[in-house]
């Protein structure tokens, strides 16, 4: 990914969001770069005493990364297999943030590195690694702000590498990322490799997403009854959002579950209208104003009709075309994809076509696009296809449902006066 | 006894369709020529040609499982 089309941290500011969701758990005001602030500000790392699944499980504590899985259950799996296999794990720290709509990771490295690797560490200790890599775009900023964290720790027992992982999109999905550290191959090995068994190096293998290791390390120490001081029962805890697109101020903000989502897009000081992508390029098109007041978590996100997946929040410029930036996504997709599985390798460049020649004006275009989706979700090794299928999906109900006169416009004038795209993709 | 679903590699598949010829009834293919596949366990009627359509595969892709 270049840096013009994927500004580092230095071009994303955080905002501290306006009272009620006022939090600073992940982000703190004055950044904690070096490991003395660090430890300043949350205390030394404690030796774990156990139980560390059961605390995951208490706090209901979802991966950051996309899926949102429930993090206890993988740290309960990897454990498992390690009294199972009886060889030490590996944790992976997955700090590549391959969505090019997502800039949260590396807000959150840049300001807290050392909360992050903590989360590792206390990870390894629970599950029983004696090694955790820190996977990061190579030659990133990412990168560097990590390898220098890691230099500035004390040396222990625990091995802790940061490497460098080709900047593509798929290169970030779990076992793919597996594959790399393996052989050197960035593509997904899908359901055929169970890593929390037999993953890095043929050894149970935890992998996860940086924000999440960032709050596993905080309710390590602090105890799933702090974390769930703030965000809703069945989602405790902050999360963090990256808001792009036409908003005045992007950027990236920790709020607590359940703020609403008007109250989110205030911190980037965007009204709740229009149409945004929310959740990233495997995300869903949703109308802001008719869900301004429901609350930002998973849940009430999906029963929304929306997804949190990666955290991101890209507003539509008001006459900008969900259209357009569904097929420039789709096609992205398509050249992002691993070509491993035939139904993505083929299905993804057809429905990428499809959607293109719609916004021409191609009314078949239509009745392929809802022949093929539902043909293609399901069948690849990893889910790269099904976000795919989900999003142009989404797109399709938007136009038909929402907003037929801009699609009978795209039907009659072969086209839209829509101002450039405004959806952030990197390198495929 | 458990039941039987036949589930593909997609990474190893490469499209040869024989497996369709095999058992048509239960396996299409799409446009591109990769099989679709029922979802759900096997009638016990179709396990035996279910796995004359494995064994047929050039590549071994497809593979009969037991599902508890």
């Amino acid at each position: 990914m270049s840096t013009a089309t994927h500004p580092g941290p230095a071009t994303y500011d955080v905002y501290r969001a306006p009272n009620p969701t006022a939090t600073d758990r992940l982000l703190p005001v004055r950044p904690t770069y070096g490991l003395a602030q660090h430890v300043a500000r949350i205390g030394p790392l404690r030796s774990t005493t156990g139980g560390l699944g059961q605390s995951l499980d208490a706090a209901g504590l979802l991966g950051r990364g996309g899926a949102g899985f429930p993090t206890g259950r993988k740290v309960h799996a990897v454990a498992a297999a390690v009294a199972r296999t009886r060889l030490p794990a590996v944790v992976v720290a997955n700090c590549c943030e391959g969505d090019p709509t997502s800039t949260k990771d590396r807000v959150l490295i840049s300001r807290s590195p050392h909360l992050v690797i903590d989360g590792a560490v206390i990870a390894a200790s629970a599950v029983g690694a004696d090694r955790v890599v820190l996977a990061a775009g190579e030659n990133s900023a990412t990168h560097r702000i990590l390898a220098a964290a890691v230099a500035e720790r004390p040396g222990t027992a625990l091995e802790i590498g940061v490497v460098g992982v080709p900047h593509r999109y798929i290169a970030s999905e779990a076992t793919a990322l597996v594959r790399f550290l393996n052989s050197g191959d960035a593509r997904p090995a899908g359901k055929l490799l169970p890593i929390w068994e037999r993953g890095v190096g043929g050894r149970p293998t935890l992998v996860d997403n940086a924000e999440t290791l960032a709050q596993l390390a905080l309710i390590s120490r602090f105890g799933p009854d702090w974390f769930a001081a703030v965000g809703t029962p069945a989602e405790p805890g902050t999360v963090l959002v990256s808001i792009g697109g036409a908003v005045p101020r992007p950027g990236v903000v920790e709020v607590p579950h359940g703020a609403p989502l008007r109250d989110v897009l205030a911190c980037a000081g965007a009204p709740a209208t229009g149409w945004a992508l929310l959740g990233g390029l495997a995300g869903r098109w949703i109308e802001l104003s008719g869900v301004a007041g429901i609350g930002y978590s998973t849940a009430q996100l999906a029963a929304a009709g929306g997804v949190r997946g990666v955290g991101s929040i890209i507003v539509l410029p008001p006459d900008g075309c969900l259209l357009t930036e569904t097929a420039r996504i789709l096609h992205y997709q398509a050249q992002a994809g691993a070509r491993q599985c035939g139904p993505c390798m083929f299905g993804l460049p057809a429905i990428a076509a499809d959607m293109t020649t719609l916004g021409r004006g191609d009314r078949g275009a239509l009745d392929r696009l809802r022949r093929r989706l539902p043909v293609i979700n399901g069948r690849g090794a990893c889910s790269h296809p099904d976000g795919a299928v989900a999003l142009a999906a989404s797109a399709l109900a938007a136009l038909t449902t929402h907003q037929p006169g801009h699609l009978r416009q795209h039907l009659t004038a072969g086209g839209c006066p829509a101002p450039a795209p405004v959806v952030p993709l990197g390198a495929a | 006894m458990s039941s039987r679903t036949l589930r593909v590699d997609p990474i190893s598949c490469r499209a040869h369709g024989l497996c369709a010829d095999e058992l048509p009834e239960v396996i299409v293919l799409d446009e591109w020529g990769y099989p679709i596949l029922p979802t759900g366990p096997l009638p016990p009627e179709w396990v035996r040609r279910a796995k004359s359509a494995a064994a047929a595969c050039p590549v071994l892709a497809l593979r009969i499982q037991n599902i508890p």
